[in-house]
């Protein structure tokens, strides 16, 4: 039956996704909901929670709230935090509950910027989809916010990343892997969404030639940039030489052009799977067969639009898909969570990801852009 | 690597001296911060000690990343299965079906055939005016070789009824079969961690010949539904009241509450309680008063005016260990607690009138964010909280009363205290462990 697990683990849900996106730009982000939210992101899915004073709280919803529409009761609390931790801006995230009350997201974060004065979003977050459609959601909203708009394009070639948090790089230097890859190319990097970056640095983006989606977090920012200042983007995680190479040179024709396409590598057969976010997956999966020939299939676990995955690869949002989809293969990358449910046969290479197991395995984790040869 | 990119304004919160402040709620509510502090039990960690049984949990993803990576923690995936809900479930009415398809999909899939699953439902469930009851009926016709109970994630109830800990600690015995009672079997219910054996508890009961069932030593299924032998069942963790006493109107032995307490007297009240209901005579614990006076002068004579700061998760009676440290002269400064336990009043009233410039500090509160002293402090921290807000290396790393009680719990927790004073901890390494002292976690 889908929606069942037997053993696999679950990915981190959108609600997370707004608080990992968000988490270094100095704002205050609220999780609507009871209990419960603020403990499993803090724990499993935020590396730099011991490390980082990030204003990331729970808004501890009660059965009487949320049957009375009782909203002032969030309104008051956030507008009296505001007041004494003066955030840049305010987010609300939703959860299960406020979306079957029926919150209204847009009108309680107009409330709060009123009485507070400080920029507030309201994102719309079920808690039922992944931390991709959270995180897009929220840098989108940043994004469409924050940046300035009067500013002049650099002329030399520039760059936004755009889709980087710890669910998909962890904290092991691939953000910083990732900047150090196009500055040797010669790009400047004009911000990094957002990872490193402070609030300013990201309202400069506007500036950049052109955007780099290094996750399918980026990829609401991205479209942002896009339709605001026209600015091309390219789609993909530089992993190995000879993928970095191919990212270099989309990246110069998008800037030069305005095109947004990279050349994708489809070998007809399928031995090995990747297992993962559907960008940093095929990234790999580029990286694989360029380098050795080998043709990989992604299996995309979490939300991933139309177009960016090859035929041959598979949307498997359940673990009765990957199962189904693991059928024949002789060798699966993927987080070792995965294992119990991989063919006996095939050969297990574990890549552990934040964004499934969590801190479990976090000193485990490679950083594929610096390291993918070894 | 990590490098703070936006270094926050000076956002200090002050502690409210207990002479000003309100019983039982000291501070207002408002938003609510997560310490990194882990160590206290949740319901996949307690549910676990039912041997053999799995686990199945029907929640919205946001609700289930935690529980299961908990499961995961504790290597224990194999025990622990989960059943998706997404938007289009909200929509469709079909709550019921899922809970009762997934589930029996689930079992179908598993390797062996468990003979309990825990199925826990969630908030979602309960504002949809789900029918749990036919689902469970329907789960026990198709498969009547397993015993299901009802569990419940539904923290949004935390404040109508019985809390989520409560309600945890009394499904851990609703799948006890009720079988002969034998007038020499006790069970103690309610932990998570074992009673330790030094307990006067356990001196007491196994000095008068009586079998002691407790599920954290329950090795097989079959033992733990032994404890349904048991004629008494005794208690010491006010949220395993609630549990007791159905347990009592169920199977029809007698539940003894023994409160957890620093008191002399109250301990021994709890004590003489005990053994009235048990038939038995009162031990004579004079010297396990002058041996805790004692400890306390010895105690105090290492550590002296060295600062100390408590917090709940140590135990279920704070103040009262406050109480009785100040009392004996230690320099306890702070106790961090959110909210103050109704067993707590008369300490609570003590130390208004004799400590009144005690601070209490909340845990949850949002300033909170900010408190944690940014260089390792010389206080000597009771409690994981404690620690990590005043930054010590040394500290007392126990949660939930770890199995002590009565003068055991007195003598226990100095000797702690002494090491602590002596010996530094990875304090940041340990209190981010999930479950202290749960089996597999790590």
């Amino acid at each position: 039956m889908k929606q069942t697990a037997r053993i696999i683990s679950t990915y981190s849900a959108d609600t997370f996704g707004v608080c990992s996106a968000l988490f270094e730009l100095g704002g205050m982000v609220v999780m609507h909901d009871a209990s419960g939210c603020n403990s499993t992101y803090t724990t499993h899915d935020e590396p730099r929670w011991y490390d980082m004073d990030s204003m990331v709280y729970i808004s501890g919803l009660s059965e009487m709230e949320a049957i009375m529409g009782d909203d002032e009761k969030l309104i008051s609390d956030i507008a009296e935090a505001a007041e004494s931790l003066q955030p840049r801006f305010i987010a609300i995230a939703g959860t299960p509950i406020p979306t079957m009350t029926g919150f209204d997201f847009t009108a309680v974060a107009e409330l709060v910027e009123e009485r507070t004065g400080i920029p507030t979003f309201g994102f719309p977050t079920t808690g039922m989809n992944t931390y991709v459609y959270g995180a897009s959601m929220a840098f989108e909203g940043i994004a469409r916010r924050f940046i300035k708009r009067n500013v002049e394009k650099t002329v030399h070639l520039s760059v936004n990343i755009l889709g980087l948090t710890p669910l998909d790089f962890s904290v092991n230097g691939a953000d910083a892997s990732i900047v150090k890859f196009l500055e040797e190319e010669g790009f400047e990097v004009i911000s990094k969404w957002a990872m490193g970056s402070t609030l300013e640095e990201l309202s400069e983006a506007g500036r950049a030639s052109v955007n780099l989606v290094v996750s399918a977090t980026g990829l609401g920012a991205a479209k942002a940039l896009k339709e605001m200042f026209g600015t091309p983007y390219v789609v993909g995680t530089p992993i190995g030489k000879a993928y970095q190479k191919e990212l270099k040179e989309a990246l110069i024709d998008a800037a030069e052009k305005g095109e947004t396409e990279v050349k994708v590598s489809n070998l007809p057969s399928c031995e090995i799977a990747v297992i993962g976010e559907g960008i940093t997956s095929l990234s790999l999966a580029q990286a694989i067969e360029l380098e050795y020939g080998r043709g990989v299939k992604v299996l995309c676990a979490t939300e991933c639009e139309k177009g960016f995955l090859r035929e041959k690869d598979v949307i498997t949002p359940d673990e009765e898909d990957v199962i189904e989809a693991l059928k024949g293969i002789r060798m699966v990358i993927a987080d070792p969570l995965y294992r119990p449910i991989c063919p006996a046969d095939a050969k297990f290479i574990p890549l552990p990801a934040e964004n499934f197991s969590g801190r479990i395995y976090r000193n485990e984790i490679p950083n594929l852009i610096a390291g993918f040869e070894d | 690597m990590l490098k703070r990119v936006n270094e926050p304004v000076e956002r200090k919160l002050e502690g409210i001296r207990i002479a000003d402040a309100n019983f039982p709620a000291p501070f207002a509510s408002g938003l609510e911060y997560a310490t990194p502090a882990r160590g206290t039990w949740n319901i996949v960690h307690t549910g676990m000690l039912i041997p053999e049984a799995h686990e199945i949990f029907v929640c919205a993803a946001s609700c289930l990343r935690g529980v299961v990576l908990t499961a995961a923690e504790m290597h224990a995936e194999d025990r622990f299965s989960t059943v998706e809900i997404k938007e289009h479930n909200l929509l469709d009415g079909d709550m019921e079906e899922l809970v009762i398809e997934g589930v029996s999909d689930i079992i179908e899939k598993l390797p062996k055939r468990p003979p309990a699953v825990l199925v826990y439902t969630s908030c979602v469930h309960h504002f949809a005016g789900c029918d749990l009851g036919m689902i469970y009926r329907e789960l026990r016709e198709r498969f009547p070789d397993i015993d299901f109970t009802d569990c419940y994630m539904n923290p949004i109830m935390r404040k109508s009824g019985l809390t989520p800990d409560q309600l945890m600690r009394s499904r851990l015995y609703m799948l006890l079969k009720e079988r002969e009672k034998k007038d020499n079997a006790v069970a103690i219910i309610g932990n998570d961690l074992p009673t330790r054996e030094s307990s006067e508890l356990m001196e007491f009961l196994k000095s008068n010949g009586l079998k002691v069932h407790e599920i954290t030593s329950c090795k097989t299924y079959e033992e733990y539904q032994e404890m349904a032998e048991s004629s008494y069942y005794i208690s010491y963790n006010a949220a395993a009241v609630a549990g007791g006493n159905m347990l009592e109107e169920r199977l029809g032995g007698k539940h003894i509450y023994v409160p957890f307490s620093f008191d002399y007297d109250e301990i021994d009240a709890g004590f003489e309680k005990l053994v009235g209901t048990l038939g038995a005579e009162m031990p004579d614990y004079s010297e396990k008063r002058k041996a805790c006076d004692v400890a306390l002068k010895e105690t105090y004579a290492l550590i002296g005016k060295t600062p100390i700061s408590i917090d709940y998760t140590y135990c279920p009676r704070p103040l009262g260990l406050a109480r009785m440290l100040l009392n004996a002269g230690f320099a306890v400064e702070k106790v961090y607690v959110d909210s103050i336990s109704g067993e707590e009043k008369a300490d609570f009233l003590y130390l208004q009138e004799h400590y009144p410039e005690l601070l209490f500090y909340p845990t949850l509160h949002a300033g909170m964010r900010f408190m944690a002293k940014k260089n390792l402090s010389g206080y000597l921290a009771i409690g994981q909280k404690a620690a990590y807000f005043d930054n010590t290396n040394h500290f007392v790393n126990v949660v939930e009363g770890g199995g002590m009680l009565g003068y055991d719990a007195v003598l226990n927790t100095l000797k702690l205290m002494r090491e602590a004073y002596l010996e530094e901890k990875d304090m940041r390494g340990l209190i981010q462990i999930k479950g202290m002292g749960c089996e597999g976690c790590v």
